[in-house]
């Protein structure tokens, strides 16, 4: 396959993460990045991947990207819908689904998520964001779990302020120790490169960078000491089929759109 | 003592078809615990209207996703307490009223039960069934545990194992949104029903409004029915879901979700738009 020439970094964040998901499997899709980067793979490497969203549609096809996980084309193409109780707890619960694709508004060195508040006093935040959603049992029941979020030191912090969604708590033994049925986070996927625990520490480590990227590029765009493996691969850069697809799919985002009254 | 029986006959009272303003003004209250349900799809904008232009007070207000119409309800102060788990305007960013609300208490102080989808979803189920709190694996090692009173540990009789309660939810009244209902009151939806069901059954009291009235419910796949015994009472409000949808009548009109973002960011501009849109309007018949 051909590279294509001029992509900008949020393109290569959602083909790196698009690529990440293996053909066949189930996934249980956030709303954003993670949607885009499922669909993307769907219509390319992975034509079985299974997409799962928290509205309780099994087996989404979508043809246009929704904008929200209750889009009717994802109920419309979708194997079967069901209630939003059966999802959590007969399909997420037991372990079902292989992959959860997520997102973050904070995120720490031991892939910790926080979608809840920005600031030190929960009562008065100095950002309050949307909350827990399905995050936290999508984090702790999923099989394993993708990150896909942009880097900046504002994201990649230390500690996040607000444990909303676990990755390896503090460190080794405390997905064990609190009972999470699932590995937890493999990957994290950016618009600079891929970070993925290191398997004894647990620690989130640069593994491989977008071309054009440097590791000190991505030291600069994280709140802690960065660990950097030995051995940094560098991504291929989006092929040409990779970018048509994506953009034909971004052009599509919540249509097809009906009665055009606006506020 | 005597026997409970000796109190009168068992009866099951049916849904009356009522206009919506009626409906509102007879089942919420102020100070009411409201469940207006809908998960993206057939979200009651038109009821949430009412309970605005008939300016109910003091509300703690139940959903899992609340979105744009508890914008809407928070930012015109009906609201007091708000127990959720995703408060946000999907795939486009801010709650602008319900963070204004949180962050600087306009235009009063919002109280906040959070919780996980998982976690709301169980409780309705629980307090559909009738139970105490509903039993998850949910929430363990979350900050959450420590910040909602309403999250605990349970251990299992079985097995020793250590899992989550939350208490059951039980709302004073819930309203949803449906595609349509037979003369008797019986209800039926179809497409992304979310936990609608659940939601209902939980409920003291409950308002369903529907596209329209037919004379019979043809089944459609995938269809959940309530029943009228289940259901307190009925609307009609055609589109009354918009600016969400209703499968198979209307489609999600994503341009107002974009659009309610430059609306809501600023108070005036919320207050004007709402003046217009909504309260100016008069009820609903």
């Amino acid at each position: 396959m051909s590279a294509a020439a001029g992509w900008t970094s949020d393109e290569m964040m959602t083909v790196a993460a698009s690529r990440a998901l293996d053909d066949g499997t189930a996934c249980f899709v956030g709303i954003g990045l993670p949607s885009t980067a499922a669909n993307l793979a769907r219509a390319t490497h992975a034509p079985h991947l299974v997409l799962v969203y928290e509205s309780g549609c099994l087996g989404s096809k979508p043809g246009a990207l929704p904008l929200s996980i209750g889009d009717g084309i994802l109920a419309d193409t979708a194997d079967a819908v069901v209630s939003v109780p059966e999802v959590f707890n007969y399909w997420l619960q037991p372990g079902r689904i292989g992959v959860g694709f997520l997102s973050a508004a904070q995120l720490d060195r031991f892939a910790n998520i926080n979608t809840t508040v920005v600031g030190d006093d929960y009562l008065h935040p100095k950002v309050r964001l949307p909350g827990a959603g399905g995050a936290p049992e999508i984090a702790a029941s999923c099989q394993e779990v993708v990150v896909v979020v942009r880097q900046n030191p504002r994201t990649f912090v230390e500690r996040v302020d607000f444990v909303t969604s676990v990755g390896f708590g503090s460190g080794p033994g405390d997905r064990e120790r609190l009972g999470l049925t699932g590995r937890g986070p493999r990957t994290v996927i950016t618009d600079l490169g891929v970070l993925e625990p290191h398997p004894e520490s647990c620690e989130l480590r640069l593994t491989r960078l977008h071309p054009g990227a440097t590791v000190e590029d991505v030291r600069q765009a994280t709140g802690w000491q960065l660990e950097v493996a030995d051995d940094v691969a560098v991504n291929e850069p989006p092929t040409r089929h990779e970018l048509e697809v994506l953009r034909a799919l971004e052009a599509t985002k919540g249509t097809p759109r009906h009665r055009k009254q606006t506020p | 003592m005597r026997c409970a029986h000796s109190h009168g006959r068992v009866g099951n009272r049916v849904a009356e078809i009522v206009p919506l303003s009626e409906a509102v003004a007879s089942l919420v209250h102020d100070g009411d615990t409201v469940a207006l349900e809908g998960f993206t799809h057939l979200i009651p904008f038109a009821a949430g209207h009412e309970i605005i232009r008939q300016e109910r007070r003091g509300l703690t207000l139940v959903r899992m996703t609340p979105d744009m119409i508890y914008d809407q309800l928070i930012g015109m102060g009906c609201a007091d307490r708000l127990v959720f788990s995703w408060g946000g305007n999907p795939g486009v960013g801010s709650l602008h009223r319900f963070r204004d609300a949180v962050e600087n208490s306009w235009p009063r102080p919002l109280e906040l039960e959070e919780h996980s989808h998982a976690g709301m979803a169980n409780r309705y189920v629980a307090g559909a069934s009738g139970l105490p709190f509903a039993v998850l694996r949910g929430y363990t090692g979350t900050d959450l545990v420590a910040r909602t009173e309403t999250i605990r540990a349970i251990t299992c009789p079985f097995t020793g194992e250590t899992l989550t309660a939350v208490p059951a939810m039980r709302p004073d009244v819930t309203v949803v949104h449906a595609q349509r209902a037979d003369r008797s009151g019986n209800v039926q939806m179809w497409g992304i029903t979310g936990v609608q069901k659940e939601a209902v059954l939980a409920a003291r009291r409950s308002l369903v409004t529907v596209e329209e009235v037919v004379d019979e419910l043809e089944p459609v796949a995938g269809q959940v029915v309530l029943p009228s015994w289940a259901v307190t009472a009925v609307a009609v409000v055609p589109g009354g879901a918009h600016p969400s949808y209703a499968q198979g009548y209307s489609l999600r009109d994503n341009e107002f979700y974009v659009a309610w973002d430059a609306v809501s960011r600023d108070r005036a501009t919320f207050l004007a738009w709402m003046d217009e849109h909504v309260v100016g309007v008069g009820s609903v018949r």
